[in-house]
């Protein structure tokens, strides 16, 4: 048995832990988060792209640094944890693992180490407004090598180079294009989201350039649909760790303001009523992390348990966190709902990151239908 | 990251998997009705002591005490291998995880000597009395006296939720030898051969039906001194060893009941062609809220396993599997209740076994929250020793027993 990570994984993890306590402490989430015009902090991207951390799971012939899916879980947990204004997420979780998984080598060859080297922003467009995309239900269409249609909300659509975007071919089938988004027939709008710490905006595209991922010559032999899930599940798996590491944050915040507090003449978290609630919080952390290593194991191996696996992690991700940000203010009391407290920064985290890739009832689903495949 | 056993691991659950399959086809109850309680004790005793002959009762003990000088993980894999049969072993579970290892650290040599080996080899049975009607979670607040008369003390009072007491040879048991002092100060341990004049016990049948608990009764008690384990008036930090021996045991994840697996076919085969089962959208968000809960508890022990296969003992954060088990056995119980509609209160034919079923589990489930430490005691205990919060006020802690209400 060794349900665990390795020790060259956590001395990655302490390292990125170190590099975020020192430049990214929530104070810069905050200055995003009060500035209205930055809708990420650019100096810290850029550091990050100093110390390769953009092709973190790129491959060496891509110009990546070629580590594999457990490196990048440890370290989104502590992105999760200091809550980095970067688009971190949207340009590795997503744009990268669709490139990754179902990119021509030409279109890898040309875009990968544009990224590793911090050159290109990207990002995944797949909501259309109210609701979350089904085959049939997608209304961006792509004929004759070009995009119309709106998405949104759509992750760092402010400030991505390129993007992913899930539409329908003209056979109605699902498809996932490619596309620059620095052209003419494509506008942007800023969206005023929960969370203004990560940005979020509207795609609109008038017959943008685009090219179909998965219809090359050989193919990746996955359709649209398969690979957007693909994608998708790995994306529940990464969101996953953030989620742990910002719930960890919340339960360490929470117990040590609990242990300084005094109220009727003691600390308040000698009172039950304290003790319990954290030790309800810790418990789902600890399932929730749990169950977050199960789909590491199951993404980094390429287990076929990754959908069930996935859909686990995410949903248990997702309970943790929430609770434990709700809770994290209650304990503070009248300050922990002060704009000066950080207790609303993993608030509004917590619920931008629990929609972010469909709501923990949309990934219910997913784990009831793979039961049922595996049982019945 | 991984799941798989090392080389030494594997080569260990290779040779208990053969053993116990030797064994199988005499000790393994197919269907545990078909047995009177005795017959099945006797069975679970005969199989006790060839389990003992390979070192396989005390694992991680040393072979000149009875056991195999083994790795705690190599005690996990025997378990696991173990639970996959259906052993009459339950009845040394307390025996050999409590009183026993006490008795190894605090006995004499001649006492170890002649103890220890036969509750190993199922031969002689020990208990633990340590609640009392009036102290239950507050262990220090025993009174089941034991006072002085020579080389002797004699015991009066009542100890209560004794399992197994009925078939137990000798106990461990805490009492109060000092009122006059703090709670905690006045507090003396021994063990007492069950069969002595002037112990009686009772089984109490519980909510559920089922009976291991016992009541136990002492009136004028005589037992020598030489049955005492640790100071006179010492006995309170023995009680916390013995308490803490139960937390080594690392706990599965199963706990009883029926598994989704079954519960899933289950739903099928009931209710196939309509909207409800299966494909009542309430349902299916229900069998993912199990299967949730059941995969953080299995995946939180695989955690557990891991460091216990890297040498490290399992701390005060194992208590939370219980916890979580108990309280998930209870709901998914009463859901699976829930979807059957009326039928769901009434229990099945009375042909088919009803172990792991959902209607029993589903009132067990109420005790099994209280047993071994209540919920709210368990997080008392995550919330101080694994969260490091200031302890609870103690109003009682420095007042004499005798004059606390």
């Amino acid at each position: 048995m060794n349900f665990d990570f390795s020790d060259d994984q956590k001395s990655l993890q302490d390292e990125t832990h170190r590099f975020l306590r020192d430049r990214c402490d929530l104070s810069v989430a905050r200055l995003v988060l009060d500035d209205q015009q930055q809708a990420y902090s650019e100096s810290v991207w850029r550091e990050m792209v100093e110390l390769g951390w953009t092709g973190i799971t790129i491959p060496e012939q891509y110009g990546g640094i070629g580590l594999g899916y457990l490196e990048l879980c440890v370290m989104a947990e502590e992105m999760g944890r200091f809550l980095v204004p970067v688009p971190f997420s949207s340009t590795l979780y997503q744009f990268c693992e669709a490139l990754l998984n179902g990119a021509s080598k030409t279109l890898k060859q040309e875009i990968l180490p544009q990224v590793a080297a911090g050159k290109l922003i990207g990002t995944m467009a797949f909501a259309e407004g109210i609701g979350f995309p089904d085959p049939d239900r997608i209304g961006v269409r792509f004929k004759a090598g070009k995009l119309y249609g709106d998405k949104w909300p759509v992750a760092d659509a402010m400030i991505a180079g390129a993007a992913v975007v899930l539409a329908v071919n003209e056979d109605n089938d699902p498809c996932l294009c490619f596309l620059d988004l620095d052209q003419e027939a494509v506008h942007r709008r800023q969206l005023e989201s929960v969370d203004p710490s990560r940005s979020q905006g509207g795609l609109e595209f008038f017959g943008a350039e685009a090219e179909n991922l998965t219809a090359f010559e050989g193919g990746s032999g996955k359709s649209g649909w398969q690979l957007f899930q693909r994608v998708l599940n790995a994306a529940a798996v990464l969101f996953a760790f953030e989620q742990i590491g910002g719930a960890d944050a919340c339960l360490a915040a929470a117990t040590e303001f609990s242990r300084e507090r005094h109220a009727f003449g003691r600390p308040i978290g000698s009172f039950q009523a304290i003790k319990h609630k954290l030790v309800d919080v810790y418990v789902a952390n600890q399932l929730a992390r749990s169950n977050a290593y199960y789909g590491a194991w199951a993404l980094a191996t390429g287990a076929e348990e990754l959908p069930l696996a996935a859909s686990v992690a995410r949903v248990s991700a997702t309970q943790a966190y929430e609770y434990a940000a709700s809770e994290n203010i209650q304990v503070h009391g009248g300050m922990g709902f002060t704009w000066e407290a950080d207790c609303h920064l993993y608030l509004r985290r917590s619920r931008t990151l629990a929609l972010l890739i469909g709501s923990s009832g949309l990934w219910k689903k997913q784990v009831t239908s793979e039961l049922q495949r595996k049982f019945v | 990251m991984d799941f798989d056993d090392t080389p030494e691991e594997a080569e260990f659950r290779l040779e208990v998997k053969n053993w116990l399959a030797e064994q199988a086809p005499v000790y393994n109850l197919k269907n545990v009705d078909d047995l009177s309680f005795e017959q099945r004790l006797s069975l679970g005793r005969e199989f006790q002591a060839g389990k003992a002959e390979r070192g396989y009762a005390k694992v991680t003990w040393p072979q000149e005490l009875g056991g195999m000088g083994g790795t705690p993980m190599q005690a996990v894999i025997y378990d696991q291998e173990e639970e996959k049969y259906n052993f009459p072993t339950l009845f040394f579970g307390i025996s050999l995880g409590m009183p026993i290892p006490i008795l190894r650290r605090f006995a004499s040599e001649e006492q170890k000597k002649r103890h220890l080996i036969p509750a190993l080899r199922g031969e002689e049975i020990w208990c633990q009395l340590f609640s009392e009607p009036s102290a239950g979670s507050d262990l220090g607040g025993i009174s089941l006296r034991a006072v002085r008369e020579a080389d002797e003390w004699v015991l009066n009072g009542q100890k209560i939720w004794t399992s197994y007491a009925h078939i137990s040879d000798f106990g461990v048991i805490v009492t109060r030898t000092d009122p006059s002092l703090p709670k905690h100060q006045g507090m003396t341990y021994f063990f007492v051969d069950m069969k002595s004049p002037g112990i009686e016990v009772r089984p109490i049948k519980q909510a559920a039906g089922s009976g291991e608990f016992c009541e136990v009764f002492f009136n004028d008690v005589r037992i020598p001194d030489t049955a005492r384990l640790g100071e006179i008036n010492g006995g309170w930090p023995v009680a916390i060893a013995t308490l803490m021996e139960e937390r080594f045991g690392v706990s599965e994840a199963a706990g009883g009941g029926a598994s989704l697996e079954n519960t899933v076919r289950f739903l099928h085969r009931e209710f196939s062609d309509s909207q409800s089962g299966l494909n009542d959208a309430c349902v299916r968000e229900k069998i993912a809220d199990w299967h949730v809960a059941e995969s953080g508890i299995n995946n939180f022990y695989a955690r557990l396993l891991t460091g216990l296969s890297q040498g490290q003992l399992p701390g005060p954060e194992a208590a939370l599997s219980k916890l979580v088990i108990a309280r998930k056995l209870q709901t998914q119980s009463s859901d699976i209740m829930d979807i059957c509609g009326p039928a769901g209160a009434i229990y099945p034919d009375s042909q088919v076994s009803r172990a792991n079923d959902f209607r029993v589990a589903w009132l067990e489930a109420a005790g099994y929250r209280i047993a071994g430490g209540t919920d709210e005691i368990l997080k008392n205990t995550i919330a101080e020793r694994v969260l490091g919060l200031p302890g609870d006020i103690r109003v009682d802690k420095d007042i004499p027993f005798e004059k606390l209400k």
